[in-house]
C-alpha cells in the first residue's frame, strides 16, 4: 500500500466523525417524544400531511401495530413499484420509448427497492424511464430509508422508555425521517453532485459525432433476436463501423443522491457509481462515501443521547470502526498488490506519481485503488450497494472483504437503521454470553435482558445466516442457476455465493457477470431480500415491544459495563465469531480457494 | 384494519408526490439554473453543436490519438447505453489473454517501445466509459502520437500536461489525463 492509501483511508474517517456528530444529535431532536424547535418549523406541513392521510398523530402504537403498519405500507409500495414498471409505456416522461418490463423482473426489483437492497437485475439507461426511476424507484429509495430509521428509533425507544406499551407511531416516524432527515440533506448533495457533473435534466438521450470511426465486430441475431453461433459454438460476427456516440441523460443527481444517503445503492445507471454521469470526480466520489456511512454512524449516536448516556452510543460505534478499518485497509492492499495473473505479461502494476498501478481491471481512472477501494468497503460494511469499480474483477482476497462485510449482517453501519437494529441484536446476544459467564441475569441499557429477548435477538442473527447457507446451496444444486455464471471455476461459485449473499443482506452489489435476469434468480433472490428484511425488523420491533413494558433496573456490582473497552471487544468478537463460523467453509471454497489457487 | 389500509395508501401517494414529483423537479430547475454546464452532460461543444462529452471517453485505435481505456460495452466499445464492465474474475484466462492481446496491438502501434505498459492501458474500465487515463499511460504514448503526426514531442508533452488533472484538492482520487480532449486539441493543432 502507498502513503496515499492511507491518507485518503484516514481522511475520510475524520470527516465522517466531525459528520457524524452533529448528524446524531440533530436525529435525536427530530425523533425527541417532546416538541422542540425543530419540528415547531415544519409543524405546519407536517400537520398538513397527517391531515391529508387520515393519520392520529398522537396515537401511541403497541409493537404489533407498529410491526403492521410497517409491512402494510411497505406491500403497497411493492404494488406500486411493480404497476409502474409494467405500464411505463403508457406513462408520460419516456423518451427513449422503452416498453414494460417482464413480470418477474418487475417483482424482483419491486421487493429489491423496497427492503432497501436495490439488487438489480436490469441496466437503468436501457430499461427504465424517467418516470419510473423518478416516482417509483427513487421514491422507495426514501421510503425504504425512512422505514428502517422509524423501526431503530422503535427500538430505541424501547430502550428508553419504562413500563409502557407504545413504541412510537410509525406514520410520524416515516414522516419526519422523510422530511427533517432524508430530503434536505438529499437536495443539498444533489446539487453538489450536478456542481461536480452528475447530470440532472429530464432531456432524450443526446447523439454526438465520434472523433475516429468506431469499428467493432456486431454478433449476428436471428430473427428471434437470439446470437448466431458457427458450428464451433462460437458467435457469428460481422464487422460494423459506428459514427455517433449516444450519451444517456436524465434526471440522475437527485435519485443518486438518496441512492447514497439512504444505503439503497442502486444505479440510474448499469455501471451505478463507476459512471461518470452517477460519480465524475474524486470530490463527488469523497461525497458519496460519506454520505453512506452518514445516517447509520449517526444513529449510534442517537441512540446514545436517547438513552440518556452518550457513552452507549459511542461504543456501538467505536464496535463498527474496530471491525471496519483492517478490512478497508484489506480490500486496499490486496488491490494496489495487483492481478497475480498478469505478472508475468509486460504490464506495469507499480504505484507511482504518475499512475496509482495496481488491479485497474473494472476501475476508473480518476479513482484508482485508494479510492475504488474504500468505497468498496464502505458500500459493503453498510447494506448501500452502490459500486465505483466491478466487485467481480477485484483480486481473490479483495473481493472476499466485500462479500465477508455483508456476511457479518449488515451491522458494520449496515443498512440506515437496519445495521443499528441488527447490531442491537448482537448487543443482546453479547451481554447474554456475559451473563452466562458469571450466572446471573444479563442486562443491557437498564433493562433486563430474558428468554423472550433472547429469542427475538437470535432470530434476527440467524435468519439471514440461515438463508444465505440454505439458498445458495439450493442454487449450485440448480442447473439453470449455475448455467448463468460468467467466470470459470471457484470464480463461479463465488458470484453465486454473492448474489445470494447480497440480497439477503439487502446490500444490492453483485459480482456482475452473473447473469441474474431469469426467473429463477428474480424469485429466489426476491424471497431471500423480502424474508431478511421483515423477519429482522418485525423480530427487533418485538423485542423493543417487550423491553419499553420492563421497568429500568438501576446498574448494581454485578452490572456488565456496556460502554468500556471489555464490551466493544466483547461485541466485536461475537458479531466476528458468528460470521466467521458461519461462512468460513463457504468462503473457502470461493475467494479462498482462487487465492490459493492463483498465488500457487 | 381498514383505516391502516387508507392510511397507508394515502401516505404512499402523498410521499410519491413530495419525494418522485417534487423534489426531482425542483432539484432539476435549480441546477439547470445553477450547473447548466454540469446537469446537461458536461457537453463540448464545436459551433454550437455537441461534439462530445468532457465526462464520456470515446474509442481510440488509430496510432495517431491517444488510446484510451478498454471498454468492456457490447456490442461496441464505450457504447454510452450500455455502461458495463468486463466482469472478468481475477484468475479467469480470458482476462489474461485480452490484456496480452491489448499490449500486442500497443506494440504493433509502436514498433520499438519495449517499456512495460501502465496497467490502466490495458485493463477494461468500470463503466466502459472512462474519459481519462492515467499519466503514466499518456507518457507511454507520447511519442508514437508525434512521431505519427509528425509533431514536435515537447509540444505533444505540452498538450498532455494541459489536459492532466491532479488529484483533486490535493489529495482525493488519481492524477489522470482526459482522452477525448487531448486529441480534440491535438486535432485542432493541425487544422490550423
Amino acid at each position: 500500500m502507498t502513503a496515499n492509501d492511507f491518507l485518503q483511508i484516514g481522511i475520510f474517517l475524520v470527516v465522517l466523525l466531525l459528520l457524524i456528530k452533529p448528524m446524531g444529535s440533530y436525529m435525536a431532536h427530530v425523533f425527541a417524544d417532546e416538541p422542540n424547535r425543530l419540528t415547531r418549523i415544519g409543524a405546519g406541513f407536517e400537520r398538513l400531511v397527517y391531515r391529508v392521510c387520515g393519520i392520529d398523530a398522537q396515537e401511541d402504537m403497541g409493537w404489533k401495530h407498529y410491526a403492521i403498519a410497517m409491512l402494510l405500507f411497505n406491500v403497497c409500495g411493492m404494488v406500486l413499484v411493480y404497476a409502474f414498471q409494467r405500464l411505463q409505456g403508457y406513462l408520460p416522461l419516456n423518451p427513449q420509448h422503452f416498453p414494460a418490463l417482464s413480470p418477474d423482473l418487475s417483482i424482483n426489483t419491486a421487493i429489491s427497492f423496497i427492503t432497501n437492497t436495490n439488487w438489480q437485475a436490469y441496466s437503468g439507461e436501457s430499461a427504465m424511464s424517467y418516470l419510473t426511476q423518478m416516482a417509483a424507484l427513487a421514491v422507495q429509495n426514501f421510503l425504504s430509508a425512512a422505514t428502517g430509521i422509524a423501526v431503530a428509533i422503535a427500538v430505541i425507544r424501547g430502550f428508553a422508555r419504562k413500563t409502557v406499551k407504545g413504541i412510537g407511531n410509525f406514520w410520524v416516524d416515516l414522516t419526519r425521517t422523510t422530511l427533517y432527515v432524508l430530503l434536505p440533506i438529499s437536495f443539498l448533495l444533489a446539487l453538489l453532485l450536478v456542481s461536480q457533473g452528475v447530470i440532472q435534466n429530464l432531456k432524450p438521450y443526446v447523439d454526438v459525432p465520434v472523433v475516429q470511426t468506431t469499428t467493432y465486430a456486431n454478433p449476428v441475431t436471428d430473427a428471434a433476436g437470439n446470437p448466431v453461433k458457427d458450428a464451433s459454438g462460437n458467435p457469428v460476427t460481422k464487422p460494423a463501423q459506428l459514427t455517433t456516440e449516444t450519451l444517456p441523460m436524465g434526471p440522475a443527481a437527485s435519485q443518486v443522491a438518496i441512492k447514497m444517503l439512504g444505503t439503497n445503492g442502486g444505479g440510474f445507471f448499469g455501471a451505478n457509481s463507476a459512471h461518470p454521469y452517477e460519480n465524475p470526480t474524486p470530490f463527488s466520489n469523497f461525497l458519496e462515501m460519506l454520505a453512506i456511512f452518514l445516517i447509520p454512524g449517526g444513529l449510534c449516536l442517537t441512540f446514545g443521547q436517547m438513552v440518556g448516556d452518550k457513552r452507549q452510543g459511542w461504543a456501538i460505534l467505536v464496535t463498527m470502526l474496530v471491525i471496519f478499518i483492517p478490512l478497508a485497509i484489506g480490500v486496499t492492499a490486496a488491490e494496489q498488490a495487483g492481478n497475480p495473473i498478469l505478472h508475468t505479461l509486460s504490464i506495469d502494476q507499480h504505484a507511482s506519481g504518475l499512475q496509482s498501478g495496481g488491479n485497474m481491471e473494472g476501475k476508473e481512472t480518476r479513482f484508482g485503488i485508494a479510492a475504488s477501494s474504500l468505497f468498496t468497503a464502505v458500500t459493503t460494511a453498510a447494506s448501500c450497494g452502490a459500486v465505483n469499480n466491478m466487485h467481480d474483477s477485484l483480486t481473490p482476497l479483495g473481493g472476499l472483504v466485500p462479500m465477508w462485510l455483508i456476511q457479518l449482517g449488515e451491522v458494520i453501519f449496515g443498512g440506515v437503521g437496519s445495521g443499528f437494529y441488527g447490531m442491537i441484536a448482537f448487543a443482546v446476544v453479547a451481554v447474554f454470553i456475559a451473563g452466562l459467564m458469571v450466572g446471573r441475569t444479563p442486562e443491557y441499557i437498564g433493562k433486563k435482558v430474558e428468554a423472550y429477548e433472547m429469542k427475538m435477538a437470535s432470530l434476527a442473527v440467524l435468519i439471514p445466516c440461515a438463508l444465505v447457507v440454505i439458498c445458495t446451496a439450493i442454487a449450485v444444486m440448480t442447473p439453470t442457476a449455475t448455467a448463468t455464471v460468467a467466470n470459470p471455476g471457484a470464480h463461479g461459485f463465488s458470484e453465486i455465493l454473492y448474489a445470494v449473499t447480497s440480497a439477503t443482506g439487502n446490500n444490492g452489489s453483485a459480482f456482475g457477470g452473473l447473469s441474474a435476469n431469469i426467473p429463477f434468480w428474480n424469485v429466489m433472490l426476491g424471497v431471500c431480500m423480502f424474508w431478511a428484511r421483515y423477519t429482522l425488523a418485525i423480530a427487533m420491533l418485538a423485542l423493543a415491544g417487550s423491553l419499553a413494558a420492563k421497568k429500568h433496573v438501576p446498574a448494581s456490582a454485578g452490572t456488565l459495563p456496556t460502554h468500556t473497552p471489555l464490551f466493544v471487544t466483547l461485541l466485536a468478537s461475537v458479531v466476528i465469531v458468528v460470521g466467521a463460523l458461519t461462512f468460513l467453509p463457504a468462503l473457502a471454497l470461493g475467494p479462498i480457494a482462487e487465492y490459493l489457487m492463483s498465488v500457487h | 384494519m381498514s383505516r391502516l389500509i387508507r392510511n397507508a395508501v394515502s401516505m404512499l401517494l402523498v410521499m410519491t408526490v413530495i419525494t418522485g414529483i417534487a423534489y426531482p423537479l425542483v432539484a432539476t430547475g435549480v441546477a439547470q439554473v445553477l450547473f447548466p454546464h454540469q446537469a446537461n452532460g458536461s457537453l463540448i461543444e464545436q459551433n454550437g453543436k455537441p461534439i462530445g462529452s468532457e465526462l464520456i471517453g470515446q474509442s481510440f485505435d488509430d496510432p495517431k490519438y491517444f488510446w484510451g481505456r478498454p471498454s468492456a460495452t457490447a456490442p461496441q466499445p464505450y457504447n454510452g447505453t450500455a455502461s458495463n464492465g468486463s466482469n472478468l474474475g481475477p484468475s479467469n484466462t480470458a482476462l489474461r489473454d485480452a490484456v496480452q492481446q491489448r499490449i500486442d496491438a500497443l506494440r504493433k502501434a509502436d514498433p520499438g517501445n519495449t517499456a512495460p505498459v501502465p496497467a490502466d492501458l490495458v485493463t477494461a474500465s468500470g463503466s466502459g466509459l472512462d474519459p481519462d487515463i492515467s499519466p503514466a499511460g499518456a507518457q507511454y504514448q507520447v511519442a508514437r502520437v508525434a512521431r505519427v503526426r509528425h509533431l514536435d514531442t515537447a509540444q505533444v508533452q505540452g498538450l498532455v500536461a494541459k489536459y492532466t488533472q491532479g488529484r483533486q484538492l490535493g489529495l482525493l482520487g488519481e492524477p489522470r489525463v482526459n482522452v477525448l480532449q487531448l486529441n480534440l486539441a491535438l486535432d485542432g493543432l493541425q487544422n490550423k
